[in-house]
C-alpha cells in the first residue's frame, strides 16, 4: 500500500489531509476528535491578538447553496477568527500537540499590520510545540473591515513586508494564506515568496451572497433583516480552486513554492487533482462540516487504492503531475480534432443533446422522427457541450480524427503536425511555422 | 374484533374495520414535499419530451415538473390543468405505467421511470388544497350547449366550452356527477371522495349547470336537445354491459363487475358490504383487476380472474396485473366459461381450455371448475341505446378527429364514441377537443 506520510514545507503528517483553519479545529475537543478519526493534520482556528475576545454574530453565521435532494454544494460563513480567549487556545494547542505528536499541527494567525504585534505573538504561539504558521490573509468578511484578512492579501507589499516580519521572528515553517478576492493570484503569491514564506496555502473564501430570501429581501445569511457578503467555499469553488493552484505551480518565478491545496476538497479524487496541479498536501473544511470527521478514512483509502493501482508509492511522486499540461490558450494544438459520436446503444433518447446544440451550439446534431440523434460531422466543431449535458455517462464521447482523415466541416486534411495560434496565418503576430 | 374470512356464501364484515380502512387507503399515496423534490429532479426535460407524446392529453410534463422542482406547484397545477381539467383524477387513475411513465426515458435507462403520475398529484393536490380555480371565463357568447353525461368527456366539454363564453347544461343520468371516476375505478385509486371534490372545484369556472337523473332515452330526446341548445355533446360512457349469454347468468350473485364496483364505491361503510367467500371475477380488462382486488381487500379468501385469452392479451396492464397478483388474486387464463353451476343457487363457474387456431380462439373439450360463490361479469360494456340518427362505427358512436357525429351540431366523445381507449385521460382529451371544435362553429355560425 501507497505510503500516504508527507513531509509538506518541512512538517510531517501521516497524510497530506489536512483541516483547514476553520470552525472545526477551533477547540481541543474537536481536533481530538478529528486525530482520532485520522486527519493528517490541524491547522488550528484563526488566533488572534489577545485582549478582549473577537464577538461574533448571534444569528446564522452560514449560508449554503443546495443541489439535488438537498445535496450541500457551496457554504458560506460570516464567521470571524476564534472568539476564545487566546490562552485558552495555547493551552490547548500545547496538550493536542503532546498527545499527538506525529500529527501536523499549524497555528493560524491574524493580527493588526503591524510589526509589533506579529512579533509579539508568533514566539508565544511557538511554546505550544505547534509544527508551523499559517498566516491569514484570506478572510474576506469582517476582518477585513478592520484591515486584516484579504485586506491585507489583496495588498502584495503588505503580504511580503508581514511575511518576513514573520520571517524574522521564527524559526518554524511559515504558511502564506491566500485571498483569491483578487483579479491575479500571481502577485499575492508572488509577494508571499519574496517575503520568505515557506508555503502558501489556497485559497481562502470567495466573496459572496449564496441567496436572497424574496420574503424578507434580504441576503442570506440573514441577520435581522440584513445580510454581508461572507466567505464562499466547498465543491462549488474546486475549479476556481484548481485553476489558482495551477497558476502558482506553473508560474516560472513561483513554481517549486509548496503549495497547500484548499477549496472544495471532498473525496481523494478531489484531493489527487489538486496535488498533480501542485498541491504539497490538501486541506479540508467543507466537507468535514457536511459528512464530520469520518470522511478523511475514504480519503485516505482512496488516494492510496488509487496510486496503488498507478505504482505511486509517495505522495511526492504525484504532486506537480498535470502542471506541464497546463498551459496558454495559444498553444493549443489547433490541428487537434475532434468529433462527437454518440453511442445509438447506450442513448435513452432524451434529446439534450440536440436541444443543446440546435439552440445554443452549432445544429451539429439531427433529430429523427423516431428519435435517433446522430452527429452530423460537417457542423461539429467538437465543442463538447452534448458529452456535458448528456445524462448517460459514456453515452456521447468525443472521437479524435486521425491524422490524413478529412474534417468534414472545414474540408481540410487533419495534420500530423501540431500547430497552434502562435504560427496560425490569421494571428497577425504569428511567427512563421518552421 | 373478529374477522369472518372464512363464512361461506356472500356476507358482510369478513374483515374488521381497520382493516378495511387499511386495504382501501391511497394505493399512490401523496408525497411529502421533500419527496416530491428529490422525485422532481430525476425529470431530464428532455426535448420534445417522449412524455408529453405519450399522453393522451398531451400536457406539457417537463415543464410542471420543473415547476415542482422549482418551488412553484401551483404553475406546475395550471400548467396540467390547462391541458386536462381533471389533471388530479387522472394523477390517481391514469395508468401511467402504459402512458407517460413507459415514455420516460428514465425507463428505459434504469427501468425506473419519472414518477410523473405521482408528481402531478402532488402539484393538483396543492392548488386543490387552496380551492384556487386558475381559469376564467371570456365574455359570454349567448351560445348554449347541452353535454349528455357527467363523467370525464362531459365535464372536459363543459369546462372549456364554458372557459370560451358559452353556457352549458349537463344532463346527468346518474344523482350524482364524475361518470366512472365516481362509480367506476377501485376506491383506492380515489379516496376521500375526490371525485366529488373535483367535480365541485371545477365547476367554480360558472356556466355550467348539471340536471341530474336525465337520460338520454328518458324524457330527454336527442331531437329536443337539438332544439333547445345550439350543439350537443353527447358523453354518456356505455351504459350497457355485455352478457355471458350461458344458463344460469340470472342466479343469485352472478352479477356485473361495473355494479359491484360503483355499490363499493358509493358504500357508507365498506364492512357492511357483501362479498363471497370464493369470488370468480370474468374478464381480463382493468375493470375484472379493479373487481377482483377490491374482493379480496373485502377478505374473500380465494378470488380468480379467469380470462379467455393469454396473459400478455389482458387488457390490465402489466402493473394492474401484478398488483392483483400481489394482493393475493390469482389469474388463470385461457379459459372460457361454459357453465354456472349450482341449479341456480350458484356453486361454482366451469371453464373449458381455449387455444388459439388459425388466429381463432377455439375452446377445446378440456374442462375445470371453480368453485364460487360470487360471480362477477368483466367482459366489457356496451353502448345503451342510442337515438337512431347516430351512425355507429362498430359498437360505438361514429366520430371524426373533431369529434364530431353523423348529425350535424351533435359531437361525441368518450367511452361512447369510437377510437381512443376507454380511459378517464382519452376521454378529457376528446371532451377538450371536441369543445374547442364546438366553439369554432358556433364563432363561424355568429
Amino acid at each position: 500500500m501507497a505510503d500516504l506520510t508527507t513531509t509538506f514545507c518541512g512538517i510531517t503528517s501521516p497524510n497530506p489531509f489536512w483541516l483547514a483553519s476553520a470552525p472545526p479545529t477551533d477547540k481541543e475537543y474537536n481536533v481530538r476528535r478529528a486525530f482520532e478519526a485520522g486527519w493528517g493534520g490541524v491547522v488550528w482556528k484563526t488566533l488572534g491578538e489577545d485582549g478582549p475576545p473577537i464577538v461574533n454574530v448571534n444569528g446564522p453565521r452560514y449560508g449554503a447553496v443546495w443541489g439535488a435532494d438537498r445535496r450541500l454544494l457551496g457554504l458560506n460563513n460570516i464567521e470571524l477568527i476564534t472568539d476564545r480567549p487566546l490562552q485558552v487556545n495555547l493551552d490547548e494547542m500545547t496538550r493536542v500537540k503532546k498527545d499527538y505528536p506525529d500529527r501536523a499541527l499549524i497555528a493560524s494567525v491574524m493580527v493588526p499590520c503591524e510589526e509589533a504585534a506579529w512579533k509579539e505573538i508568533l514566539p508565544r504561539i511557538a511554546e505550544t510545540g505547534c509544527d508551523g504558521f499559517e498566516l491569514n490573509f484570506g478572510c474576506p468578511h469582517g476582518m477585513a473591515e478592520r484591515g486584516m484578512g484579504s485586506a491585507v492579501g489583496q495588498v502584495p507589499e503588505y503580504i511580503e513586508m508581514v511575511t518576513r516580519w514573520c520571517k524574522e521572528t521564527t524559526d518554524l515553517p511559515v504558511i502564506v494564506k491566500l485571498t483569491p478576492n483578487v483579479t491575479n493570484i500571481l502577485g499575492p503569491a508572488q509577494a508571499a515568496k519574496d517575503g520568505g514564506a515557506d508555503a502558501v496555502s489556497l485559497i481562502n473564501t470567495i466573496n459572496s451572497i449564496t441567496s436572497v430570501n424574496l420574503d424578507t429581501m434580504s441576503p442570506e445569511p440573514m441577520i435581522d433583516g440584513k445580510g454581508t457578503h461572507g466567505g464562499y467555499c466547498g465543491p462549488a469553488v474546486k475549479p476556481i480552486a484548481l485553476n489558482m493552484v495551477a497558476e502558482i505551480a506553473r508560474n516560472p518565478t513561483t513554481h517549486g513554492l509548496p503549495i497547500s491545496g484548499i477549496g472544495g476538497v471532498t473525496t481523494w479524487r478531489d484531493a489527487a487533482e489538486f496535488i498533480a496541479l501542485g498541491a504539497g498536501n490538501v486541506q479540508v473544511c467543507t466537507a468535514a462540516m457536511t459528512y464530520g470527521f469520518k470522511i478523511v478514512q475514504e480519503m485516505v483509502s482512496g488516494l492510496s487504492q488509487w496510486m496503488d493501482e498507478q505504482g505511486h508509492t509517495r505522495v511526492e511522486d504525484v504532486v506537480g503531475r498535470a502542471v506541464p499540461n497546463v498551459t496558454d490558450w495559444q498553444y493549443l494544438n489547433l490541428n487537434y480534432v475532434t468529433k462527437a459520436r454518440i453511442d445509438q446503444d447506450a442513448c435513452i433518447k432524451c434529446g439534450r443533446c440536440y436541444a443543446a446544440c440546435e439552440d445554443t451550439s452549432h445544429q451539429a446534431i439531427s433529430m429523427s422522427p423516431d428519435r435517433v440523434f446522430e452527429v452530423m460531422d460537417d457542423e461539429c466543431v467538437a465543442c463538447n457541450l452534448c458529452v456535458n449535458v448528456c445524462p448517460v455517462e459514456d453515452c456521447i464521447t468525443m472521437e479524435t480524427l486521425t491524422p490524413g482523415a478529412v474534417d468534414e466541416r472545414t474540408g481540410k486534411t487533419v495534420e500530423e503536425e501540431p500547430a497552434n495560434w502562435t504560427v496560425h496565418p490569421n494571428n497577425p503576430s504569428a511567427t512563421a511555422a518552421e | 374484533m373478529t374477522e369472518h374470512l372464512r363464512a361461506s356464501g356472500v356476507a358482510a364484515g369478513r374483515v374488521s374495520q381497520d382493516t378495511v380502512e387499511a386495504n382501501f387507503s391511497d394505493l399512490h399515496p401523496a408525497y411529502a414535499p421533500h419527496e416530491a423534490m428529490v422525485a422532481a429532479d430525476r425529470c431530464y426535460f428532455c426535448h420534445d419530451a417522449p412524455c408529453i407524446t405519450a399522453c393522451p392529453t398531451a400536457i406539457d410534463i417537463p415543464l410542471f415538473i420543473r415547476q415542482i422542482a422549482t418551488g412553484t406547484p401551483e404553475g406546475a397545477a395550471e400548467t396540467i390543468l390547462e391541458q386536462n381539467i381533471l389533471g388530479g383524477m387522472c394523477a390517481r387513475v391514469c395508468p401511467t405505467e402504459t402512458l407517460c411513465e413507459q415514455a420516460c426515458v428514465r425507463e428505459a435507462a434504469e427501468g425506473k421511470p419519472v414518477e410523473i403520475g405521482r408528481l402531478q398529484r402532488h402539484a393538483t393536490d396543492i392548488l386543490m388544497e387552496k380551492d384556487v380555480h386558475p381559469f376564467t371565463r371570456t365574455e359570454a357568447t349567448g351560445k348554449t350547449v347541452a353535454v349528455v353525461g357527467a363523467g370525464p368527456a362531459g365535464l372536459a366539454c363543459a369546462h372549456r366550452l364554458a372557459m370560451h363564453g358559452h353556457d352549458v347544461v349537463i344532463f346527468e343520468a346518474r344523482a350524482k356527477g364524475g361518470g366512472l371516476n365516481e362509480f367506476g375505478i377501485a376506491a383506492y385509486k380515489s379516496t376521500e371522495d375526490f371525485a366529488q371534490r373535483e367535480l365541485d372545484w371545477l365547476l367554480q369556472i360558472g356556466g355550467i349547470e348539471i340536471r341530474y337523473e336525465q337520460a338520454l332515452g328518458d324524457g330527454l330526446s336527442l331531437s329536443g336537445l337539438q332544439d333547445d341548445f345550439d350543439a350537443v355533446f353527447l358523453g354518456m360512457g356505455l351504459g350497457g354491459v355485455n352478457a355471458l349469454s350461458l344458463e344460469g347468468e340470472e342466479a343469485d350473485h352472478v352479477t356485473d363487475a361495473v355494479a359491484f364496483i360503483a355499490d363499493l364505491r358509493q358504500a357508507e361503510d365498506l364492512t357492511a358490504l357483501p362479498v363471497g367467500r370464493r369470488v370468480v371475477v370474468i374478464g381480463g380488462g382493468m375493470t375484472a383487476v379493479d373487481a377482483a382486488v377490491q374482493s379480496k381487500l373485502l377478505g374473500a379468501e380465494e378470488v380468480t380472474i379467469v380470462y379467455r385469452r393469454g396473459q400478455e392479451a389482458m387488457s390490465a396492464s402489466k402493473y394492474e396485473q401484478d398488483l392483483a397478483q400481489q394482493k393475493g388474486v390469482r389469474i388463470v387464463c385461457n379459459a372460457a366459461p361454459v357453465g354456472i353451476e349450482g341449479n341456480g343457487a350458484l356453486s361454482g363457474v366451469t371453464f373449458a381450455y381455449t387455444e388459439a387456431r388459425d388466429g381463432k380462439l377455439v375452446v377445446t373439450d378440456e374442462t375445470f371448475t371453480l368453485p364460487a360463490d360470487q360471480v362477477f361479469k368483466a367482459i366489457g360494456q356496451t353502448l345503451a341505446e342510442t337515438p337512431e340518427a347516430l351512425k355507429l362505427d362498430g359498437r360505438k358512436i361514429a366520430v371524426d378527429g373533431a369529434g364530431r357525429t353523423s348529425v350535424a351540431g351533435v359531437w361525441a366523445g368518450g367511452d361512447c364514441a369510437a377510437g381512443g381507449d376507454d380511459l378517464t385521460v382519452t376521454a378529457v382529451a376528446e371532451g377538450r377537443d371536441a369543445a374547442l371544435d364546438i366553439h369554432a362553429t358556433l364563432a363561424g355560425a355568429s
